[in-house]
């Protein structure tokens, strides 16, 4: 297959440091305008709450977890968060036409099968959409976000996530390399 | 003088555009490291690729001597802007369940999102599973409400912990950055995989 980045001409992807400098540049704003940083677990939080808000109201409005997100009549898709993963979508789609890497794909390393990839990737969304909860935000909203406001918060995050990656990575090699 | 949407009011139309303009500069930015390829994410946790760490620390330090600098001009006001509440023990379980997501799953929620974008069909599963593990929790609360309550030490910053200025705390953070930037160079040589590096 034949890549054409429109962008960088030479490689499939961005020099990772000026996409890093371009990344921060982009929170840099968010915190400049709106004061918090960057985010996404919490836009499909609000999928899971306005998908029970539509099944049962009742139940919803009961719970201690969700009540506070259709408190006062609120949407909870009207949400900053969703409007910015939505813009994520786009401009992740906008970057992949550009870069020619359009194109319905599973990955995975030839050492395992695709089925088993699907199954572990579910499995994983689990983990970390669970994690996320507890944890307060993913690495977008918690680790990174956090880390640019010196938050101990964020370093605590980042580091949980990325050590226990490492600690568990021997065991799911096969998925990778 | 910023926050710029928390001190003059705007309209919740203007304030959703906003939002979706930064959303389209991150994912664009996401996507053109390569963070929608999940064997390139996960190259991070195997050596033969450490883009994660070069992108996510480069932006963490703009974003950091960018607020530092506003801050030290008076263009922001840091009492309003939110910094992230430590709950010692929900920080620490939350994130190590996560770290296990990261390897067994190969996303994280917003890498996930640029990867669905472009069509990565294990980049949809991931996400309509982390749909499910957000009900999970939603749906069992009340049992993990004292685990995700516990040790409350409020919005700590790193610096305020260690008593230095914030000044010199982002010094010392851009040094382990450069060193770290130095170790990821080290071992995408020492752990090159130039079978996958191709592919992906």
């Amino acid at each position: 297959m034949s890549h054409h980045n429109y962008i960088s001409r030479k490689t499939k992807y961005m020099n990772p440091y000026i996409a890093g400098i371009i990344l921060g540049f982009v929170l840099l704003l968010s915190f400049y305008l709106t004061g918090r940083g960057l985010g996404a677990s919490g836009a499909f939080k609000s999928v899971v709450v306005s998908t029970l808000d539509a099944v049962s109201h009742d139940k919803v409005e009961a719970s201690g977890f969700y009540a506070k997100y259709i408190a006062d009549g609120k949407n909870p898709m009207k949400s900053w968060l969703v409007f910015q993963v939505l813009g994520v979508l786009i401009g992740g789609f906008l970057s992949g036409a550009l870069a020619g890497r359009l194109g319905w794909k599973t990955e995975h390393s030839p050492k395992i099968t695709s089925t088993k990839r699907i199954v572990l990737a579910v499995a994983g969304g689990v983990l970390f959409g669970f994690g996320s909860q507890l944890g307060r935000g993913c690495t977008s909203g918690a680790a990174l976000s956090g880390m640019a406001t010196l938050s101990v918060a964020g370093f605590v995050t980042m580091i949980a996530i990325f050590g226990t990656a490492y600690l568990f990575a021997y065991f799911f090699r096969k998925t990778w390399i | 003088m910023g926050p710029i949407i928390p001190i003059y009011e705007i309209s919740q139309e203007l304030n959703f555009l906003i939002a979706f303009g930064i959303g389209l500069g991150f994912g664009f930015a996401l996507e053109q490291a390569g963070f929608s390829s999940s064997r390139k994410l996960a190259g991070m946790f195997y050596g033969y690729d450490a883009t994660v760490l070069k992108v996510f620390f480069t932006a963490a330090i703009v974003a950091l001597l960018g607020l530092t600098f506003l801050n030290n001009f008076n263009m922001i006001d840091m009492s309003i802007v939110y910094i992230n509440e430590f709950y010692v023990t929900s920080a620490v379980l939350g994130g190590v369940i996560m770290g296990l997501g990261f390897i067994v799953g190969g996303f994280c929620p917003g890498t996930g999102v640029c990867a669905a974008a472009i069509g990565k069909i294990d980049a949809i599963f991931y996400l309509m599973g982390s749909l499910i593990g957000i009900f999970i929790f939603g749906e069992t609360y009340p049992f993990w409400k004292d685990i995700y309550l516990n040790n409350y030490l409020g919005g700590l910053k790193i610096s305020n912990a260690f008593d230095i200025t914030d000044g010199l705390m982002v010094l010392l953070i851009i040094a382990a950055a450069v060193m770290m930037f130095w170790v990821g160079e080290w071992a995408e040589k020492k752990f090159a995989r130039p079978d996958i590096t191709k592919e992906i």
